[in-house]
C-alpha cells in the first residue's frame, strides 16, 4: 500500500475531505476545477495542515491528528511538481536541478536531464525556457532531490500537444521504470485513463 | 577664512556610509517583519519606522538629543557599558542621519521582500530545504535589488541630512560639519557664495553618483529595480 490519505480542511466556506488508499504505480485524483485536488496533494506534501485527519506513504505516518504526529514538509521528502514549474529565477537550469539533491538518490544529475531530454538545457536560465522544458526540468529537480514519492499537480497545463505528448512520455517512464508510488492531480479524462492505476473521484 | 572642503566631504561620506552600513542589518529585519509578520502591533510599527519621514527633523534631532544626550537614558546606558558618546561627535550624526534614512531603506526592502514569491519558498521547502536555507538561497538573493536600492538611497538621503544632525550635534566644523551644515554656515558668511557654489557642485555630483551607481548595479543583477 503506498498512500493512505484521510485529510479534511476547513477553506472559507468549503470544506475538503478526501480519504482514500492506493496500491502502487500511479493514483490520479480527478474532479474539476476547485474541488480541492490541490489541496490534498498539499496535505500529502505538508505545505497546508489538515484540521482532522491522517495521512501515510509506504508505510509510514507523515500527519496524525489523534497521535499528534506531524512531520515538517522538509523532511517529507515529497517530490513534489507544481502546476505554475516554480523553477528559481535566479538560478540556472543545472543549479536548479541541483538544489534539493541528497544523499545517493536515483539518479545523477546527468542522468536525469538524459532521461528528461534536457541535457542541453542546463546552462540556460529558467525564464528562457519553453512551457515544456520547464516542465520537465521541474520534474528533474523534484526527481534529484531524492524523494520517497512523487505529487504531481497538472503538469501538463499549458503545454502544447506536442509538448504534452513528451513530457507524458517522461511520467509513463517514471512511472514504470524509477517505481515511485506518484499522486496525480487532473480534470482531463482521457490523460487520467492513460496513466492511472487508480483514479480517485474528488 | 576658506573651508577644508575636501575634509567636509571626507566627513560627509564617513557619516554617511557608518549610518547605512550600521542601519542595514536593522533595516532588512525591520522590512522582513514588516513584509512577513502577522501580530496586533505590526501598524504600531510600521508607524514608527516611517515617524521620521513625516516629523519635523528638527524634532526628531530633539528626541535623539532627549533619548541619547548625557542625561538621556540610552545615552547613560552606552557611555556607562560602551564608553560611547554621541554628543557633539561625528558619531551623533552618523545616528541622526542612520534614523532619518531609515524608513526610506525598510520601504524600499519591504517592497523587494514582498515581492518574492511565497510559492517558489514553498516549493524549496519540499526539496528539503530548512526555513534558514530557504532565506539564504532565496528570499535574500531574490529581494537583493531592493536591498541595495534601500542602501544607496540611504546614502543619499544621509548625505542630505541636516535638521536632526544640527539639533542633535550642533554644527561643529571638523567633527558634525557635514556638506549641508557646511553649505549653511557658508551662507552666513558675507561673500561665502564661491564656496557655497563649490560645496553645492560637490553635493550633486557625490547625489549623481550614486543613483548611477545604483542603476548599474540594478542592471547587472539582471533586472530594473522600480524602487527609486
Amino acid at each position: 500500500m503506498s498512500f493512505d490519505v484521510a485529510v479534511e480542511r476547513r477553506l472559507g466556506d468549503t470544506v475538503v475531505a478526501c480519504g482514500f488508499q492506493t496500491g502502487g504505480g500511479l493514483t490520479a485524483l480527478f474532479g474539476p476545477s476547485g474541488a480541492g485536488k490541490t489541496s490534498v496533494l498539499n496535505m500529502v506534501a505538508g505545505l497546508l495542515k489538515p484540521d482532522a485527519g491522517r495521512v501515510a506513504v509506504g508505510g509510514e505516518v507523515l500527519f496524525d491528528s489523534a497521535s499528534g504526529v506531524d512531520v515538517p514538509v522538509q523532511a517529507r521528502r515529497a517530490g513534489y511538481v507544481f502546476q505554475d514549474a516554480r523553477l528559481f529565477p535566479h538560478l540556472r537550469v543545472r543549479a536548479n536541478l541541483a538544489y534539493g539533491m541528497r544523499g545517493e538518490g536515483l539518479m545523477t544529475l546527468e542522468d536525469a536531464a538524459q532521461f528528461l531530454g534536457i541535457a542541453h538545457l542546463l546552462d540556460r536560465w529558467p525564464r528562457s525556457l519553453s512551457g515544456g522544458e520547464a516542465q520537465r526540468v521541474a520534474i528533474g529537480r523534484a526527481l534529484l532531490s531524492n524523494p520517497r514519492f512523487l505529487l504531481m499537480d497538472e503538469p501538463l497545463t499549458g503545454l502544447d500537444r506536442a509538448r504534452r505528448e513528451d513530457v507524458l512520455r517522461v511520467i509513463e517512464r517514471l512511472r514504470d521504470e524509477v517505481g515511485l508510488p506518484i499522486l496525480y492531480v487532473s480534470h482531463d479524462r482521457a490523460e487520467v485513463e492513460r496513466l492511472a492505476a487508480t483514479i480517485i473521484e474528488v | 577664512m576658506e573651508p577644508d572642503i575636501w575634509g567636509i566631504v571626507w566627513l560627509s561620506l564617513k557619516v554617511s556610509a557608518v549610518a547605512v552600513g550600521v542601519c542595514l542589518p536593522l533595516a532588512f529585519a525591520l522590512a522582513w517583519v514588516l513584509a512577513r509578520g502577522r501580530f496586533a502591533g505590526l501598524v504600531l510599527l510600521d508607524a514608527v519606522v516611517h515617524l521620521p519621514l513625516v516629523l519635523p527633523p528638527v524634532v526628531t534631532g530633539w528626541l535623539l538629543l532627549l533619548a541619547f544626550g548625557p542625561q538621556g537614558p540610552a545615552g547613560r546606558w552606552l557611555e556607562a557599558t560602551l564608553g560611547v558618546t554621541f554628543m557633539f561627535r561625528w558619531t551623533g550624526a552618523a545616528l541622526a542621519a542612520a534614523v532619518m534614512a531609515l524608513p526610506l531603506m525598510v520601504r524600499a526592502m519591504r517592497l523587494s521582500i514582498e515581492a518574492v514569491d511565497l510559492r517558489l519558498e514553498a516549493a524549496a521547502m519540499t526539496l528539503g530545504a530548512s526555513r534558514w536555507r530557504v532565506f539564504c538561497t532565496l528570499t535574500l538573493p531574490l529581494a537583493l535589488p531592493g536591498v541595495v536600492a534601500g542602501a544607496v538611497l540611504g546614502f543619499a538621503r544621509s548625505l542630505g541630512e541636516f535638521g536632526a544632525t544640527i539639533t542633535f550635534v550642533s554644527n561643529i566644523p571638523g567633527e558634525t560639519q557635514t556638506l549641508p551644515l557646511a553649505i549653511y554656515s557658508a551662507l552666513q558668511v558675507p561673500g561665502g557664495e564661491a564656496v557655497v557654489t563649490r560645496l553645492a557642485v560637490v553635493s550633486v555630483l557625490l547625489s549623481l553618483a550614486a543613483l548611477v551607481v545604483s542603476e548599474v548595479m540594478a542592471r547587472r543583477m539582471g533586472r530594473a529595480t522600480h524602487v527609486l
